[in-house]
């Protein structure tokens, strides 16, 4: 494990409404390049995402959000460029990554405690102790899920939150989450919604979301990622200025309304482009 | 009320058939040689499966297909792993896999014949011959049509390709490979009892039914075809029950 001189970026952090309390960079992208048949979609792509914060990733239909978080996660190669974690490879990282299609992310021959004692069972946890583990991070979310069924055997929000233990029960570095509710109806989104936060004040973990609902995005969020079109850049990464936990006020505060309007006006300016 | 009357629709047919079978029997529409009734029938069904040489073919038959389907499964099943994991090797022998696949496996008797010669061997090798191509088929599909989101799943979590390979598309593969011992284990009975009618045979429920009508003794020959469909549908009703432990997650 190499650490490696993190060069700084050009305004990593602008933001448009104050600073954050100086974050490290947690996850730094360097020099990033990936061409899909022959169609750029990074070239020269920089990115240094804080540390223990939540970042949403926001932009135009096929700019490449999710390929971005792909790339960074190690399940798209990259063409060219450097992707580190604190200065180490992925390889030394331990990864969380949350699919859109949790009814095919999940294994569906497995009950969903196995599903998430899985994740411990590939870093060689034996299983006395990776089902200590599982015990533990269901008492400490508050789940109230019976975890010996099968995923077929339970709702799309349960199956997601299930997908979302599985991921956290390694007690990942950073978690990934490819637009995770997006399959869900409106009323269990909101519901995911304040779940995710929970987990995020719960456990501190950075976290990258890709959104294509900007409230759902700034709502969660303390920096948006705003991208433009391909090939992406990076259009404006304001932080979120609202206090946590954000609620149903938080959706009639003028900070957020104000930051989201923000994010829209660069979104339709970048759509127009 | 009609919830509880609609378990019973299927017996329906089964009535509805004995029935014009009756009908057939008393205007006689048929030489009442040929067309026993449905109780003469039924006793000859029954006397031949208690004791009498009906069981002892039943069984010969029981014995070809399931020896069939083992041969068939040991080979296609490990074969069609390999060729699904490896798509560009499978494509290279698709064709040979869909030619042979199509070809009437009755067709190949001679050559099992002059291989194997005239004992149980010929009969169970054309067997698990045309059964082995079917379930090969579609193992090697049900590997190829893994879940790509679920082999990421894995990937991401850091298995390797050998876990990958055990836990996720091995498992994804069962629902297919199910169709595949289904498909294949009725394409063996059916193999198993016209190689039991023609090639020199001396046993098996295709035999029987064979030599009940070269005597002539049409109950018999009756007895013995019901005794091969109720092989034939108990069969399938084995596999499914296997299938839907061992796959329960199968559609869902």
């Amino acid at each position: 494990m190499t650490m490696h001189a993190v060069t700084p970026v050009a305004s990593p952090y602008r933001t448009a409404f104050g600073p954050d309390d100086a974050p490290a960079a947690h996850i730094t992208v360097r020099a990033l390049s990936k061409k899909f048949q022959g169609v750029t979609i990074y070239e020269n792509f920089n990115l240094d995402i804080p540390r223990g914060r939540f970042v949403s990733i926001f932009g135009p239909n096929g700019c490449g959000k999710s390929t971005l978080i792909n790339l960074i996660s190690g399940l798209v190669p990259v063409d060219q460029g450097e992707v580190l974690f604190g200065g180490k490879t992925l390889a030394d990282t331990r990864i969380g990554y949350v699919f859109q299609n949790y009814r095919e992310a999940l294994f569906p021959w497995m009950t969903a405690f196995s599903n998430i004692q899985y994740a411990l069972k590939l870093r060689n946890v034996p299983a006395p102790e990776a089902k200590e583990r599982v015990d533990r991070l269901v008492a400490r979310l508050g789940v109230k899920i019976d975890l010996s069924r099968y995923p077929y055997e339970l709702s799309g929000g349960q199956q997601q939150l299930v997908s979302i233990m599985r991921a956290l029960v390694v007690e990942p570095e950073v978690l990934f989450l490819d637009e995770p509710f997006s399959a869900l109806d409106y009323e269990m989104t909101l519901f995911m919604r304040d779940q995710l936060q929970r987990i995020f004040e719960e456990t501190g973990t950075t976290m990258v979301l890709v959104s294509h609902d900007l409230e759902e995005a700034v709502y969660l969020a303390d920096y948006v990622l705003l991208l433009s079109r391909r090939p992406a850049r990076i259009a404006d990464f304001p932080l979120v200025a609202v206090s946590r936990p954000r609620s149903d006020q938080t959706l009639s505060n003028a900070e957020f309304i104000k930051l989201k309007g923000h994010c829209l006006d660069i979104f339709q300016r970048e759509v127009r482009q | 009320m009609s919830a509880r009357f609609d378990r019973f629709l299927p017996l329906l047919g089964v009535f509805g058939l004995i029935l014009v079978w009756y009908v057939g029997y008393w205007v006689r529409i048929v030489d009442p040689v040929l067309l026993p009734s449905p109780h003469e029938t039924l006793i000859a069904l029954w006397k031949g499966m208690t004791g009498g040489a009906l069981l002892y073919d039943f069984m010969r038959t029981v014995f070809r297909t399931f020896a069939a389907i083992a041969v068939a499964s040991v080979i296609a099943i490990p074969l069609g792993i390999v060729l699904g994991a490896n798509e560009r090797l499978y494509r290279s022998v698709e064709f040979v896999v869909d030619f042979f696949r199509s070809t009437p496996a009755s067709a190949m008797f001679p050559l099992f014949l002059v291989i194997f010669g005239v004992g149980d061997a010929t009969k169970i090798y054309v067997a698990a011959f045309g059964a082995a191509l079917v379930i090969l088929f579609n193992v090697a599909y049900g590997v190829m049509n893994a879940r790509k989101t679920r082999i990421l799943a894995a990937t991401v979590m850091g298995a390797s390709r050998w876990q990958v390979m055990k836990d996720v598309i091995l498992m994804e593969s069962l629902p297919q490979t199910f169709v595949g011992l289904r498909n294949g284990v009725s394409l063996a009975l059916v193999i198993v009892v016209v190689a039991e009618m023609f090639i020199g045979s001396v046993d098996g429920l295709g035999f029987r039914v064979f030599e009940a009508q070269q005597l002539f003794n049409m109950p018999e020959m009756y007895a013995a075809i019901f005794a091969a469909g109720a092989l034939g549908y108990g069969l399938n009703i084995f596999f499914l029950l296997i299938e839907k432990s061992f796959v329960h997650w199968s559609g869902k």
